[in-house]
């Protein structure tokens, strides 16, 4: 049974009072720094009017596409570059070379050869997620115990059994932080190409209400974005609270 | 030498990516305004280099990065050991910080803007927002995991509670940290890079971005490769500090032959 | 059953010269016969039972299981390994763990697979434990279903590298008795290698004693204690005594040669 955090709710609410009284007094700073609950009304009335989905719908589609896309290219080649010690002695400096530079910088080449529509967001994406789920997957399969590897030769399991059964449920737990880690990158990685370039996509909404001057859009988009990724991070969290409880109970250790 | 288990097959590997990157380029084989050749990169670089333009802007980055980086790592430091240690504090820290740490980064920069103008303030408060959390988790993680009989021996023999966080808990919960701050670094880089995309007249992301809409290719080229160096640099040292400072980790953890 | 001659098994270091882990090993195991092999620590007790197992290549010598040579992992012959722990699967419970080297079999259902492990985890005292996972266990019973994942495969031989080596005591003795039980009831020939003098002479037909690196056999011991033996009457026969002052003063005279 979860104890109600009272004093996490207390801390939130008090908060949001600061921000919300602070904002009242504060009458010169009005146009910058609208009050809580206007943000929160603004917030209700642009889901309400639907301008807010298209944006939303958007935003969501981009990270949908460039998280599964990476997922599904970087566990694959993160499980072969695991697996065959040729492979990964070829192309390891490559990635040595690559993997410190931050992917933010890809955006300019991407719009250079993908323009500026979706193609271009949801690429840059895709290379920035790749990085934290390849690297972790690599370390997952190789970090899979030499015993563990031995108990699959002296059942005499094939080499398909042997991945299914034994390999991937034990990189499993590594595995799956790299696709918590891009869950996050995911996102920011979105909302910049939107913010760079694009015509859509809440990113684009935020830095747009800030040009034209409409704070309290611009807060709420922000907020919508926070509650977004609040709930990705919560589904995930679930997920892999179900997925991986063998794994949970293997590692739980007493809280001090 | 086995073939199969040397690392030069990987530098070889690299070598032919760049040869064809040339013969790519000089042939013509791709437009030759999206793939200059790898020479044309390498001497716009060193001209770039040599005038200082690039430095200058790099250097901008880096103050940028350092400043948000290190206001961070020592406001997260404190507040993680704190809510790692006493449980009440979590509690009551832990809602709000969740949902401040699922807003993306780049979303508070139009917010910061409004605030902080385009200056480096707004840099330094992104970099700060960006990298606070990483820095918290994982220290967190650190203090919560160290060993209940290490704490219980450091009480025995008569320490303070404040004495037991200094002597014993932040030296056991020193490679946890050392995780989040690594962790940290790439992302000061990132969000420099990202704020001086959105809203920003100098620094290396600027730099680039600025390259690529004057339509100026070579340039754009020459300055992600000296974000790539950088990053790698960066990364690097890191390395080595972390090395140096948590020698007994790396000696508790190596794995026997 | 099975036969080693001259088994030899080197190491190249990454400089230097070789490590010869094994020198010179021969010995026979007759069939259904419970065997131990003892020795000073780092006499290659383990890489042995690796290469009579066939997880590893000897640089010399042949190791043939009912007349066939071993090049690979044979059928009908399974290690059961130190660290348990590591051995089994955490992403598994008991019984999907017993049930795992039934898994490769053809012709039995789901179900049959499972009544099968079910079997055997009743066999080793686990009974009522299907659901749990090796760590909600202790080390006593994870080693137990290790046994019971290798014993529901009904092998004829069954190797097993110092199993009881980091338990207390007490699990120990129950575990030794355990495993007599149920040798005695399936009767497959048992290789078994351990540390532990008096463990060997309790539980064998035959006690093997190996020298140091590079190791070669030195004794061949019978042991002529009456089965089914007993914790408390065998280990006080004076037969036992004698057996096991003979090879502990074998084994120090090794450990002590400079």
């Amino acid at each position: 049974m979860r104890r109600v955090p009272w004093s996490g709710l207390a801390v939130l609410a008090a908060f949001v009072i600061v921000w919300e009284a602070w904002a009242r007094t504060r009458g010169e700073l009005a146009a910058f720094f609208p009050p809580a609950s206007r943000v929160l009304a603004t917030l209700w009335q642009l889901l309400a009017s639907g301008e807010l989905a298209e944006h939303t719908l958007a935003t969501l589609r981009r990270f949908a596409q460039g998280y599964a896309l990476a997922a599904a290219l970087s566990v694959g080649a993160g499980l072969c570059l695991g697996l065959w010690r040729p492979l990964y002695n070829l192309l390891e400096p490559l990635i040595e070379l690559l993997r410190p530079m931050p992917s933010p910088a890809t955006i300019p080449i991407a719009i250079l050869f993908l323009g500026i529509g979706d193609e271009m967001k949801v690429a840059v994406t895709v290379y920035a997620c790749s990085w934290p789920i390849l690297l972790n997957t690599i370390d997952g399969v190789r970090s899979v115990d030499r015993v563990l590897f031995a108990t699959a030769a002296t059942f005499r399991l094939t080499p398909w059994a042997r991945f299914w059964k034994v390999v991937l449920p034990a990189a499993s737990p590594q595995i799956v932080t790299g696709l918590r880690v891009s869950l996050a990158i995911a996102l920011i990685l979105v909302v910049t190409s939107e913010m760079v370039v694009s015509n859509d996509g809440l990113g684009y909404y935020v830095l747009e209400s800030q040009r034209t001057f409409q704070m309290p859009q611009m807060y709420a988009a922000v907020v919508a974005l926070g509650m977004i990724g609040y709930v990705l991070n919560r589904l995930f969290l679930a997920l892999d609270t179900w997925a991986m409880a063998w794994h949970k109970g293997l590692t739980r250790r007493e809280d001090l | 030498m086995n073939w199969r288990e040397s690392r030069w097959t990987g530098v070889a590997f690299l070598i032919l990516l760049a040869l064809l990157w040339e013969a790519a380029g000089r042939g013509g084989w791709v437009h030759k305004l999206l793939f200059p050749p790898a020479s044309a990169i390498l001497s716009t670089f060193w001209d770039l280099l040599l005038s200082g333009e690039i430095l200058r802007q790099l250097g901008v980055s880096l103050w940028r990065a350092a400043m948000g980086y290190a206001l961070a790592a020592v406001v997260a430091v404190a507040l993680g050991v704190a809510m790692g240690y006493w449980r009440r504090i979590y509690e009551a820290c832990e809602i709000l910080i969740e949902l401040l740490r699922a807003v993306p980064p780049p979303a508070v920069i139009p917010l910061a803007m409004v605030f902080l103008g385009i200056g480096d303030a707004l840099k330094v408060f992104i970099i700060f927002f960006a990298c606070f959390f990483p820095i918290l988790i994982n220290t967190i993680d650190g203090v919560r995991g160290a060993d209940p009989v290490l704490i219980r021996t450091a009480r025995t023999f008569g320490l303070s509670r404040l004495q037991t966080v200094w002597k014993v808990i932040l030296p056991v919960a020193g490679p946890s940290i050392m995780t989040g701050l690594r962790i940290a670094t790439a992302i000061a880089l990132i969000l420099t890079v990202i704020s001086e995309m959105i809203g920003a007249t100098s620094g290396i992301g600027y730099f680039i971005l600025g390259s690529q809409r004057t339509l100026n290719i070579t340039q754009m080229y020459a300055g992600i490769l000296m974000l790539a160096l950088t990053g790698y640099a960066i990364n690097r040292a890191f390395l080595l500090v972390d090395a140096r400072l948590m020698a007994w980790h790396k000696g508790l953890t190596r794995r026997g032959e | 059953m099975l036969e080693v001659r001259g088994l030899r098994k080197e190491f190249q270091p990454l400089s230097g010269p070789p490590v010869i882990a094994i020198g010179d090993v021969s010995f026979r195991v007759e069939a259904r016969r419970f065997v131990s092999i003892v020795g000073p620590s780092g006499c290659g007790k383990s890489t042995l039972l690796q290469c009579v197992a066939g997880l590893m290549r000897p640089t010399a010598g042949t190791v043939l299981l009912e007349g066939q040579e071993v090049t690979g992992p044979p059928e009908g012959l399974i290690l059961l390994f130190q660290e348990y722990n590591k051995s089994l699967m955490a992403w598994r419970s008991v019984l999907a763990n017993v049930r795992f080297g039934l898994e490769n079999r053809r012709g039995m259902t789901a179900s049959e697979r499972d009544d099968e492990a079910r079997h055997y985890i009743d066999l080793v005292g686990l009974g009522g434990f299907e659901r749990h996972y090796p760590w909600e266990l202790s080390g006593g019973m994870q080693q137990r279903v290790a046994i019971a994942r290798a014993l529901a495969c009904k092998p004829r031989v069954l190797l097993m590298d110092e199993p009881f080596g980091s338990l207390d005591a007490l699990t120990r003795f129950d575990l030794e008795d355990t495993l007599l039980r149920l040798w005695a009831s399936l009767g497959s020939t048992i290789l078994f290698v351990t540390h532990d003098i008096e463990e060997a002479v309790y539980l064998s037909d035959r006690v093997y004693v190996l020298s140091r690196r590079p190791s070669r056999m030195l004794a061949d011991t019978a042991i002529e204690l009456p089965r089914p033996r007993n914790q408390l009457t065998s280990r006080e026969d004076p037969r036992f005594i004698k057996l096991r002052h003979q090879t502990f003063e074998m084994i120090s005279k090794e450990m002590t040669q400079a």
